[in-house]
């Protein structure tokens, strides 16, 4: 399908695949296995300067937007959902920054992060605090001109590896949903430290650590947005990363097709390739389908957020949950059609099943997509 | 330190056609690509001029479609690019390359280091880049590994060797044709990409060169292919199944049958 991209996304889309079949595809497995850090395929990927594809110009990036990001992330999740996830958080953690930064913050952290030389990160989840983030526990207290930190971020990508950290914090309990601000917390800063490092089931290659704050000290300047509007920049954050998992769960979903295609056309079972059974042929159109179908939705969505438009949360929420329905779907699928090599870790489909699962969790689970999807769908028929 | 780099094109297929009359390889409607070994001396190029500050000019000869080749090093670092295209170049063996490649040279001027990958693909007789250093008169070493140093007027480098390697050193300029043991080639970025879109490939013919026309192309080469062909596989072979007292039979009645074929 030819989604008419510009010579400049076409050129963001063939490097990023490049990047992910020739630096990503071969080491996928070990990073899988070992669950460490990428550090030298960030370091890849600075140097292509695709770590700044959606940050404005004046501050060392291409210029792009959500789609550019998307395309980028679809292409590095094909080889590898996890990897993919390190650049994508980046991209989490400086939102917050591009969208309700000063000048004068954006200007001092915007450019590290476009040349690659620094990650960033994003800290809303708490133990207490998922799909209902209003029980953010951390607090942040003003004091003369600095903000005191306490308490404990969990489940943070690129913890401990970003330098930068988008965090929300309660400012004040007795205002509710209004009672919440976003900080930027450099890396190095006393009473600030990193806690647990998660062992999990997929996207091992990221990192997913607690971050925790003790009496952290941090200045007045580093207050994102105002006091109060904590909430509104995690929001308008999360409605513009959400196409980004979106991109991530489509390339796992494009992966795994490929893998099964080609091990269909090469597994000879009663004297022909396994590729030759409509069994196994309806199974690999279906998951054309539904792939083609995501991928649309998702490009589509990053077209109209970048248009400028103002009421997104709706699309935002509907192209991650048939990306991520879908990438779940699709590996599932594909490990059938590899049949018994598809459950060994040998092959790609299993690690590429594992991965999907936790895009139809973060950044908002399927279902809090679809309380938004409805809550929005039944204003607009009031 | 200015750094001119050699490459050539190859077809990206190992199922090579030649063209039965001119026994040229046929490089029109194949894939292109930049000589595997080439990409070697582009990437030694580029780390050299970040070192020292210098410049990387791109230089090859082929037809006018070797442009898009040159322009991915641009994508890749490189400053200027020079693309040799004459009809008069055509059918060009070693020394005739050399010979063009040397005028070209001589045009672009002042020069401190002249890397080749150590062969092409296609032909791999690895003379163009000696033969190179012979028509400009100065020093060469092959097989180079790794440039242990490199300042005004002198290199010092690893030549690899079957069972190890030497290291030579030579005074500059020089050239030095490089091994794929030496670097790993890096990736465009967008922004080379972009410069690379815009780049613009110098284009020289024989006369721009001041070249002698009985010394370029077919004319001026002494090596002549008087015909090429395909070696054929003509190996029979024969699975001898059944119980080892059945294939031991099978096997003496062959070995047999054929004693008397050659008449022993």
């Amino acid at each position: 399908m030819d989604y008419f991209l510009t010579d400049e996304q076409q050129m963001i889309q063939e490097l990023s695949a490049k990047i992910a079949d020739e630096k990503i595809a071969p080491v996928a497995i070990q990073y899988d296995e070992e669950g460490t850090f990428p550090h030298d395929i960030i370091k890849v990927l600075a140097d292509s300067d695709l770590c700044g594809v959606y940050i404005p110009e004046q501050y060392g990036g291409l210029g792009g937007g959500i789609f550019e990001m998307a395309l980028v992330v679809e292409q590095l999740s094909r080889a590898c959902g996890g990897i993919a996830l390190s650049y994508a958080g980046t991209g989490l953690g400086t939102f917050p920054i591009l969208l309700f930064g000063t000048d004068e913050q954006k200007a001092k952290y915007l450019p590290d992060i476009a040349a690659g030389k620094k990650l960033a990160a994003f800290g809303l989840t708490e133990a207490n605090a998922g799909s209902d983030a209003a029980g953010v526990q951390t607090s942040a207290v003003l004091d003369g001109n600095e903000y005191i930190l306490n308490g404990t971020k969990q489940w943070i990508t690129n913890g401990e590896a970003a330098d930068v950290y988008s965090i929300v914090a309660c400012t004040d309990r007795s205002s509710g949903a209004r009672g919440f601000s976003a900080f930027i917390i450099e890396k190095g800063t006393p009473g600030f430290s990193f806690g647990k490092k998660e062992n999990k089931m997929g996207v091992r290659a990221s990192a997913t650590v607690e971050l925790i704050f003790e009496d952290c000290r941090i200045p007045k300047q580093n207050l994102l947005s105002k006091e109060g509007l904590g909430f509104i920049v995690a929001m308008k954050t999360l409605d513009r990363t959400r196409p980004g998992v979106a991109a991530q769960a489509v390339g796992i979903a494009q992966g795994a097709l490929d893998a099964a295609v080609k091990y269909s056309r090469e597994r000879v079972q009663f004297g022909v390739p396994i590729s030759s059974f409509q069994a196994v042929q309806h199974i690999m159109a279906d998951m054309a389908i539904q792939i083609e179908a995501s991928r649309a939705l998702v490009y589509q969505t990053c077209r109209y957020i970048d248009s400028g438009a103002k009421n997104i949360s709706k699309q935002s929420a509907m192209c991650k949950v048939i990306a991520s329905d879908t990438a779940m779907k699709v590996t599932t699928d594909a490990v059938q059609v590899l049949g018994g090599y598809g459950y060994m870790k040998e092959y790609p489909v299993e690690k590429m099943m594992r991965d999907a699962k936790i895009t139809q969790i973060y950044e908002g689970t399927n279902q809090i997509q679809r309380n938004i999807i409805a809550h929005e769908l039944i204003k607009e028929y009031r | 330190m200015n750094i001119i780099v050699c490459i050539k094109q190859v077809p990206g297929t190992n199922e090579v056609k030649m063209n039965k009359e001119t026994n040229t390889i046929i490089r029109e409607g194949v894939e292109a690509i930049i000589n595997p070994f080439d990409t070697y001396a582009v990437e030694e190029g580029l780390r050299v001029k970040e070192k020292t500050q210098g410049k990387v000019t791109v230089l090859s000869m082929g037809i006018p479609a070797v442009a898009e080749l040159l322009k991915e090093t641009v994508a890749l670092g490189a400053d200027d690019t020079v693309l040799l295209s004459d009809r008069a170049f055509a059918g060009a063996d070693t020394l005739a390359t050399a010979y063009a490649l040397s005028m070209g040279i001589k045009k672009i001027g002042l020069y401190d280091l002249i890397i080749c990958g150590k062969q092409a693909s296609d032909g791999d007789t690895a003379q163009v880049g000696p033969s190179l250093a012979e028509k400009l008169g100065i020093p060469h070493t092959t097989y180079v590994r790794k440039i242990e140093e490199l300042r005004e007027g002198y290199i010092r480098c690893q030549r690899m060797t079957e069972d190890g390697y030497e290291v030579i050193e030579l005074a500059l300029p020089a050239v030095i044709t490089v091994v794929k043991e030496i670097n790993e080639p890096r990736l465009p970025s967008i922004k080379g990409m972009m410069r690379a879109k815009k780049a613009v490939v110098t284009v020289w013919s024989a006369k721009d060169i001041g070249a002698d026309l009985n010394l370029c192309g077919l004319k001026g080469s002494p090596t002549q292919v008087v015909s090429t062909f395909v070696p054929v596989h003509d190996v029979h072979s024969e699975m001898i199944g059944g119980q080892p007292e059945e294939q031991a039979k099978r096997l003496a009645e062959i070995l047999l049958s054929m004693r008397f074929e050659t008449g022993a």
